[in-house]
């Protein structure tokens, strides 16, 4: 795979609760539907509020600070903080690192579960029915971010007669 | 086995078990799984004459085979037993996240039995299962009892509870799961009630597995474009939820009002779904698995400030055009307390309806009542919920239901039910079709029984002229046996505007293993459709009670679209009960039993 240039874009306010990228994820990676061993969690609160949550494959990752045996690395190419289940001795030291819960050891594999962007081409955003979780060229994420929380600015202001 | 879990716990709550058994695969296969199954469970083990209340009678918690697969809309569960409010078969079905974690945990089925001496909850953690003390639970609602439940238990898990109405054995009270989710209809919550059971929660931390991925994924992703190119599920329904038909229903002419005795409502714009969206929507929400997202989230303001899930367009109009209110915060504020108290909405609507026209007809007196009872009385409708529920004053009446209420006062024609279940929201008068289905639904008066609105209103899959009876006894077989064998495989019937027999048939096998055609679907329905109404016959019901009201039979339309028509109910039942192979009493043939493996169930 190429440098990536793409990231998973997740806005919570678009999300309805259905957990479709949990079973979307669960079949991809457990070839069953298996929400416990996804490897992006939906969570939900009252009144409808939801947060789905998966790793944000960090920069300087905590999780492979953490690791002593090498089994976790960031690919420099891809981006992707991936698993090597060779030198994972399950000391689950990368759960504890991670600040945002967003790896999770699986005692009966006996190997971490993160997310891997399923290689570049994750099954979450393919399958989530609203766009509360898209793979975006990553220079334009933030931009899209903006230019949608500024037309909601845009359309107060041009209800504002002057 | 693939899909199904292959595993029904049997929990008995006089002796404190609970037992695993292998789901017997023949009854999987044809009964597919949900209401099917339930009914099919309800049927070789709770007397049809049994007290609906008591310890005989069981409460079965019943997955599908697509339930918690990423099959379309297919996070729902049934919950089947002898229903209370009028000894039908009572299958109440609910979305939400409950019925996935279910299956999750290993089970197909639940199956509650006998009766605990005292309050108790049912905690299910995967292949573990404790009866455990509630009675500290007991006489707390929905919201309350769910958060405690989730502090004791697994912040993961997930709710299915009563509220005070079920407690109070109040004969229209619901099962709500996941606070907000509700399985309504058919006082289903007194079962559970009736058992001193306050809850089941659920974790499971398995998976459902299915048997052929890529077919399964071939299907689904079909399916899901079917979704998004239908106008329905892809526009009406994420946009203004099933409120989307109070304007519709009301321009056909078909929205009962004033307890049925108009069909049109001149205010119906203040309570819309358009209305809701500008002043009242917080968010959309979906069920588990669900590509439509029609579940609404919304905020009460002014005198009625509240916030919850819903309304339903059925309980806008239960709370709204039928009592004559036209603001829409006293509808939402008497919805989310049926959700917190635990009551069915339409039901519950529907029997202050009967109790306003009563009233404004002198049957009963402010006396009677302890105030003001008429149309349009928003506080005394809201009260009247709360006092349903705790069964307090003239509550203790509305909890009968209007057939019992309007009986009681010598007028039972003012019950706007059909086997003494209320009907909802669309007036047969200007929908043939849908009289027919309330007729003959197998629960009493239902609209998730054969939902002809769809052809007969919104034009899907094809048009019918609403006003027109023809060709409408097959459509309402069709219907009838299509909603069975969907709610079966765990699916949403909303899905059904887009997708039909065809996809659930391939859904079904991809994720079973086990080959379905579309005829395979539809007879699945038509077996499981048979067997409720032969359930409901030995439980007394006869080709007679296949009727509607009188009004809705004799008494036109007073005014509006509508104006001058009545129900045509009888020219179309003859036709329906030949086309169903049911003989003129309305009793399924031998041939017919014979033909769907049913013969053992004979009268």
């Amino acid at each position: 795979m190429n440098k990536t240039n793409r990231l998973l874009m997740i806005y919570p306010e678009k999300c309805i609760s259905c957990g479709t990228c949990e079973l979307a994820c669960s079949l991809e990676k457990e070839n069953e539907f298996k929400p416990s061993n996804s490897r992006i969690s939906v969570l939900r609160f009252d009144m409808g509020v939801t947060v789905p949550m998966t790793c944000f494959q960090c920069d300087t990752p905590s999780c492979v600070a953490a690791c002593r045996t090498g089994a976790l690395v960031k690919d420099t190419e891809t981006g992707i903080v991936n698993v090597n289940t060779e030198k994972c001795i399950g000391c689950r030291m990368c759960e504890m690192a991670c600040p945002f819960g967003n790896i999770q050891y699986n005692a009966s594999t006996k190997t971490p579960m993160k997310c891997d962007l399923c290689g570049g081409d994750p099954e979450c955003a393919k399958y989530c029915p609203t766009g509360a979780i898209e793979y975006v060229p990553a220079e334009s994420s933030v931009l899209k971010k903006k230019r949608e929380f500024s037309a909601k600015i845009a359309a107060a202001i041009s209800e504002v007669k002057v | 086995m693939y899909g199904w879990t292959g595993t029904v716990l049997r929990v008995n709550l006089t002796e404190g078990t609970a037992i695993k058994e292998p789901l017997n695969p023949e009854y999987a296969k044809d009964y597919i799984g949900g209401r099917g199954l339930g009914t099919k469970y309800i049927a070789d083990e709770v007397d049809p004459k049994a007290d609906a209340l008591g310890p005989e009678n069981k409460l079965i918690y019943a997955s599908g085979p697509l339930t918690g697969t990423m099959g379309i809309s297919s996070g729902r569960h049934d919950i089947v037993a002898k229903g209370p409010l009028n000894d039908t078969i009572a299958a109440s079905n609910s979305g939400g996240y409950f019925g996935p974690e279910l299956k999750y945990a290993g089970y197909d089925l639940v199956i509650i039995e006998g009766k605990s001496e005292k309050p108790v909850y049912i905690y299910i953690y995967n292949d573990i299962t404790e009866i455990r003390d509630a009675g500290e639970l007991w006489g707390t609602d929905v919201h309350f009892a769910t958060d405690k439940l989730l502090e004791e238990t697994d912040q993961d898990a997930k709710v299915s509870c009563i509220g005070q109405a079920g407690e109070n054995l109040v004969k229209i009270a619901a099962i709500l799961n996941d606070k907000q989710r509700a399985a309504g209809r058919t006082g289903i919550g007194a079962v559970m009630g009736s058992k001193n059971l306050k809850a089941l929660v659920v974790r499971g931390t398995g998976g459902v597995k299915i048997a052929d991925k890529a077919a399964f994924i071939r299907t689904v992703q079909d399916a899901r474009k079917k979704i998004k190119e239908n106008p329905v599920t892809s526009g009406g329904l994420p946009a203004f939820g099933t409120n989307v038909l109070v304007n519709i229903i009301n321009e056909s002419g078909g929205f009962p009002t004033r307890n049925w005795q108009e069909a049109y409502f001149p205010e119906a714009d203040k309570i819309s779904g358009e209305t809701q969206a500008k002043g009242n929507l917080v968010r959309n929400k979906g069920c588990a698995g669900c590509a439509i997202g029609c579940g609404r989230v919304e905020k009460a303001h002014g005198k009625f400030e509240s916030s919850g899930e819903g309304p339903e367009y059925e309980t806008t109009w239960a709370f709204g055009g039928d009592c004559g209110v036209s603001d829409i915060n006293a509808i939402l504020k008497a919805n989310f307390l049926c959700n917190e108290m635990g009551l069915d909405t339409i039901s519950m609507g529907s029997t202050i309806a009967c109790a306003m026209e009563l009233f404004e007809k002198g049957y009963i007196t402010r006396e009677d009542v302890g105030g003001d009872l008429s149309f349009g009385n928003a506080e005394a409708m809201v009260e009247m919920v709360k006092k349903t529920a705790l069964r307090e004053g003239f509550g203790d009446i509305l909890a009968e239901g209007s057939y019992r209420l309007a009986e009681r006062y010598g007028h039972p024609e003012l019950s706007m039910s059909v086997k003494k279940q209320e009907m909802p929201a669309y007036d047969p008068r200007a929908i043939q079709g849908i009289g027919l289905n309330y007729a003959t639904s197998n629960r009493g008066g239902c609209h998730v029984r054969g939902y002809t609105i769809s052809p007969e209103i919104l034009g899907l899959p094809m048009k019918m002229d609403p006003k027109s009876i023809d060709d409408k006894p097959g459509i309402v077989k069709i219907f009838q046996d299509l909603t069975s064998s969907i709610s079966a495989s765990g699916t949403c019937l909303f899905s059904s505007f887009a997708i039909g027999a065809g996809e659930i048939a391939d859904e079904l096998t991809a994720t079973t293993g086990v080959k379905y055609s579309d005829e395979d679907v539809m007879k699945a329905g038509e077996r499981i459709y048979n067997l409720e109404r032969l359930y409901i016959m030995k439980a007394g019901y006869t080709g007679a009670d296949d009727t509607l009201p009188p009004r809705l039979l004799n008494d036109p339309i007073p005014a509006g679209p509508s104006k001058g028509t009545v129900s045509h109910l009888m020219e179309m039942l003859p036709a329906y009960y030949e086309i169903r192979g049911w003989d003129e009493d309305g009793v399924p043939t031998a041939e017919k039993l014979e033909e769907l493996g049913l013969t053992e169930y004979a009268l």
